[in-house]
């Protein structure tokens, strides 16, 4: 067993972990972000995607004790005051979920993508989200709330 | 009470693009996966599963996994037989068909790779899994029929106590049952003076790969036994349990929590759920089982698996007058759920929206050593629009005319409905005409051919292919006596119950059991326009057999068709049960009220009471007419008068690159009329994730074994779903013909998509190709079988490009097919 230290969605927390347990399953059973899920066994769906000090990572594939010392933020630590972040609103407003199983990584990589291009074209949202799977919407709206995220994210920006 | 209703008329609901109150749980990751939930005491299961195709089961050697710290028990059959129950199939599609046993865990002889023979019961799935690696199983390996075409010969039996693979013959033959001519005697009319068009088609086996892995949890620590599933069919489940497992169908409650998509992938009850429940019994402790990945590609069922030996008969001038269809279908290992009768569905629809004089429709089912096939999206329906869509490509190229053309040469016109087609279903309604014109513009049909023809002068290396697809589907399954008359195991019904609660919100109980279609929304919004309450006040529940006592689930596109019209029937007796409280409350005759909006108003003057007023009253019981009961509560069971027809135009653009064999989608437009339409969002989103289920079927999804009966399309690295990047953004519109057979005048749509799309795709592709001499491409058509069809089609590349270009299909090339370079990827 290892002692680490984790800061998750802005709560630190400080666990005895296998050195074999991978980042998801310590977010799901230790901690209880049962928010973020399991899709696959081989990194390629993208349902387990959260923030590691900011970028996005595949929590499905890095060990717990990688990420001693540093910041998780998973979908339940995304919206802040009970608002909604803009890309909850905008997969919301533009029905890019169905069963909702893929949309906490969606989301997740989603945020991230803006953060490395805020105005991304329709190719590069296709090309940024490409590692995250989802069987029920068929990408299209999707695409279309991460667009206007961009917009609405930009605009206030701008404003600011 | 007030006495006037000054508020001002509320828009309807239906109709209204209402974003879905399921969402802000979703958005927020504040959901209730099976897997999320955690019981006091509980324990987790690994599966020890067969890497044979087929073997008898010798001595399983478990000591050492049970020495392992933390593990609790290790059961193989024996230990669990009284108790495992056994996985049912629905509809035996004739009176002989074969069907093998088929236990949750054999304890004999394995029919799969992938079947349960062991399980480990320990205090984590990580100690399980490690446990179960050193459970030690001797098998004795049997010949294993893992070919379709292989197992219709029984040189090799994948059961060999059945002493054939065939399980079932089902026949549809429009002489024999009165709807049609001979089709023999079109045929050989045919073969004379007209135009015979004879092919052989393959609907490769695919995977449903929702993307939530199922998961069980059983809580045998009450009176009930409580089961959460990744399950479709809660309802289903539980009748199943207790009619194999000898527990009383009273002391099972099973629970359907946020499932995570379905497909028809979860419409089956499974070894895993029957496992995790005896074990459960077993120990008296909550236990939980969620697979791996893995363990979902190679356990849960498979879809499709057919091949298709089609005869079209026309006149010389394109008039169909006759359809002949043999099918084989590979119904893997075992009879599922649905089972033999998903290729079954298709017999009334390979005719589609033609007018055939003759049809007949042949389907032979078989066993394999291979995973279970059963339900996925469309079950049935997309095999045949596959095939009667790729026919009439090819009749049109045998006249010579626009594929558009011989469509509207054979289709029902708008002024036929009701029609009753040469299988004998009865098409309510319809516009083919229309939703077509709508299509073509859309599309820019005209420029679009235009194009292709100025590329194809041209000699253009990337060539245009034009696919089309003008399909109908029968859903909404279904009519309870047709059921009985096809010797479905059940009804097709579906049941609602409204509760007027006292404070004014209303809650919905519905029988259909919802895993991403938007029920609480859509179901919502029908509620609020039938009974003038908010959106907002009405709560839907579903997906739990003690909250909704009563259901059949959710498949075939039925819930709304079906569920949605049980909702109908509940909310007008509620308004009819209210009718005496409002009189009494107005002092007036029944006779003498009108209801609209919400309230009661008596004709001719001002005075009304509303219908969350009249609950209110119901619930205090102190003032309410004699005679009726103190409540306006309702439940309703609606039964179908018939299955509902949804129609649509699809139209797809394909570029396909002649050096490389690389195809690339430009545009698709689909124009689905899918009769009214209660929340436009839904329908889109619907109809969109349908589409690209349909596409990836075209051009990059299937399920492939190795000699050994291994799946090697057994994760998502092989197992090549469509990403973001693969695909692209739609054009799809509407036209209206409601249905006639129910009030809301809806048609299915959750399947319309996948059902449309895949023949429109591959027509574009072999479309591009079509000079090449080519007229078909095995699907899914990835770039080596599209180049390899260009070459053997005899086309015009010269000799020298050809090695340059093979080295693009190396194995690290995404969506690859893995049959390349065997003898699967060449053209028929
Ligand atoms: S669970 Fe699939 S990528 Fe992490
Ligand atoms: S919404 Fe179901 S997988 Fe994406």
């Amino acid at each position: 067993m290892t002692r680490i230290t984790v800061t998750v969605d802005g709560v630190p927390y400080s666990d005895e972990v296998e050195p074999r347990m991978l980042l998801v399953h310590y977010l799901r059973e230790v901690v209880g972000k049962v928010g973020t899920v399991v899709g696959c066994d081989t990194s390629n769906c993208g349902a387990c995607t959260v923030h590691l000090d900011g970028h996005s990572v595949k929590s499905c594939n890095m060990l717990a004790v990688q990420a001693d010392g540093r910041e998780v933020t998973t979908i339940e630590g995304l919206a802040t005051g009970g608002e909604l972040h803009p890309m909850q609103a905008a997969f919301h407003e533009n029905h890019a979920l169905q069963c909702g199983y893929c949309t906490p990584g969606m989301i997740m990589q989603a945020v991230d993508l803006l953060q490395h291009n805020p105005n991304p074209s329709e190719d590069e949202i296709r090309q940024g989200m490409e590692g995250n799977l989802c069987r029920c919407t068929g990408y299209h709206n999707i695409v279309k709330a991460v667009a206007a995220a961009a917009g609405s994210m930009s605009s206030e920006r701008s404003d600011a | 009470m007030t006495a006037v209703d000054d508020r001002p008329q509320a828009a309807p609901e239906i109709g209204n693009a209402r974003r879905r109150k399921e969402d802000q749980r979703l958005v927020t990751g504040r959901t209730k996966w099976t897997d999320n939930i955690q019981l006091p005491g509980m324990l987790h299961l690994a599966m020890v599963r067969s890497p044979f195709a087929h073997a008898k089961i010798g001595a399983i050697e478990t000591s050492e996994a049970k020495a392992v710290p933390g593990v609790m028990a290790v059961y193989t059959s024996a230990d669990i037989a009284d108790i495992q129950g056994v996985c049912i199939t629905a509809w035996p599609v004739t009176a002989d068909q074969k069907t093998p046993d088929h236990l949750p865990m054999p304890g004999d002889r394995v029919a799969h790779a992938g079947e349960i023979v062991a399980v480990v019961v320990a205090r984590s799935a990580a100690v399980a899994r490690d446990a179960a690696e050193l459970v030690d199983v001797d098998y004795e390996e049997l010949p294993a029929v893992l070919d379709l075409k292989a197992a219709t010969t029984d040189e090799v039996l994948a059961h060999p106590g059945l002493e054939t693979n065939k399980s079932a013959f089902w026949q549809l033959d429009s002489k024999g049952g009165g709807t049609g001519g001979d089709i023999e005697e079109a045929i050989a009319k045919a073969r004379e003076g007209g135009i015979v068009i004879e092919r052989e088609y393959r609907q490769q086996r695919l995977i449903p790969a929702f993307m939530e892995p199922r998961s069980t949890v059983v809580d045998p620590t009450g009176e009930q036994v409580v089961m959460w599933s990744a399950t479709q069919i809660p309802h289903v489940l539980r009748f199943c349990i207790a009619a194999t497992t000898g527990l009383p169908e009273s002391k099972i409650r099973v629970i359907a929590p946020d499932v995570g998509g379905g497909f028809g992938g979860k419409l089956q009850s499974t070894p895993e759920e029957f496992i995790t429940l005896a074990v459960a019994r077993k120990l008296g402790k909550p236990i939980k089982y969620t697979e791996t990945r893995s363990e979902t590609m190679v356990s849960a069922h498979h879809g499709r698996d057919q091949w298709q030996k089609l005869t079209l008969a026309a006149e010389k001038d394109g008039t169909v007058t006759g359809l002949k269809v043999d099918l084989i279908c590979d119904l893997g290992a075992y009879a599922a759920i649905v089972g033999g009768g998903v290729p079954v569905l298709g017999a009334w629809m390979f005719n589609s929206i033609y007018k055939f004089d003759a049809y007949q429709f042949n389907c032979t089912n078989y066993y394999t050593n291979k995973t279970w096939v059963d339900a996925y999206r469309g079950a049935g329906r997309p095999e045949a629009t596959y095939a009667i869509e790729r026919m009439m490509d090819e009749l049109a190229a045998e006249v010579g005319v626009d594929p558009l053309e011989i469509r509207e040469k054979n289709w029902i016109r708008h002024d036929e409905f009701p029609f009753t087609t040469v299988a004998g279903m009865t098409y309510d309604s319809g516009n083919y005409e229309a939703a077509t014109e709508k299509a073509k513009e859309l599309f820019g049909y005209d420029e679009l051919r235009a194009e292709q023809k100025r590329r194809r002068d041209e000699k253009d290396p990337v060539q245009l292919g034009i696919g089309v697809s003008t399909f109908t589907e029968m859903c909404g399954l279904a009519p309870s006596r047709v059921l009985g008359s096809l010797n479905y195991g059940a009804g097709g019904w579906e049941s609602a119950s409204i509760r007027m609660l006292a404070t004014g919100t209303v809650e919905v109980i519905t029988g259909a059991s919802a895993h991403g279609q938007g029920h609480e929304t859509a179901w919502s919004q029908i509620v609020a326009d039938r009974l003038g309450v908010p959106f907002e006040s009405v709560e839907v529940l579903h997906g739990d057999t003690q909250i909704a006592p009563k259901g059949m689930d959710t498949y075939g596109s039925r819930s709304l068709v079906v569920g949605g019209e049980a909702l109908v029937l509940a909310a007008d007796k509620v308004i009819e049960k209210a009718k005496p409280f409002a009189a009494h409350m107005l002092e007036a005759s029944v006779d003498d009220l009108e209801f609209s909006q919400g309230r009661f108003t008596v004709k001719g003057t001002d005075k009304g009471v509303g219908i969350t007023d009249i609950a209110l009253g119901a619930f205090a019981g102190h003032d309410y007419p004699e005679g009726v009961e103190p409540s306006i509560d309702a439940d309703a069971t609606y039964d179908p008068v018939n299955f509902s027809f949804p129609h649509g135009t699809h139209l797809c653009a394909m570029e396909v690159d002649t050096e490389t064999g690389q195809s690339t989608m430009r545009k698709y437009v689909c124009v689905d009329d899918i009769g009214n339409i209660i929340n436009p969002l839904i329908v889109e989103g619907q109809v969109h994730g349908g589409l690209v289920q349909g596409i990836a079927q075209a051009l990059w999804e299937g399920a492939e074994y190795d000699e050994q009966g291994t799946l090697v399309s057994g994760s998502f690295v092989d197992y090549t779903l469509p990403t973001s990047a693969d695909t692209i953004s739609f054009v799809t519109d509407h036209t209206t013909s409601p249905a006639t057979s129910n009030t809301l005048g809806t048609k299915g749509v959750g399947e319309a998509g996948t059902i449309a799309s895949t023949p429109a795709v591959v027509n574009a592709v072999v479309d591009a190709l079509r000079p090449f001499g080519v007229d078909d491409v095995l699907m899914p058509c990835t770039p080596e079988r599209v180049w390899k069809a260009i070459q053997s089609g005899g086309g015009t590349q010269d000799a020298e490009t050809t090695s340059a270009q093979q080295a693009h299909f190396d194995e690290g090339t995404p969506n690859q097919d893995p049959a390349a370079g065997t003898t699967d990827g060449v053209v028929q």
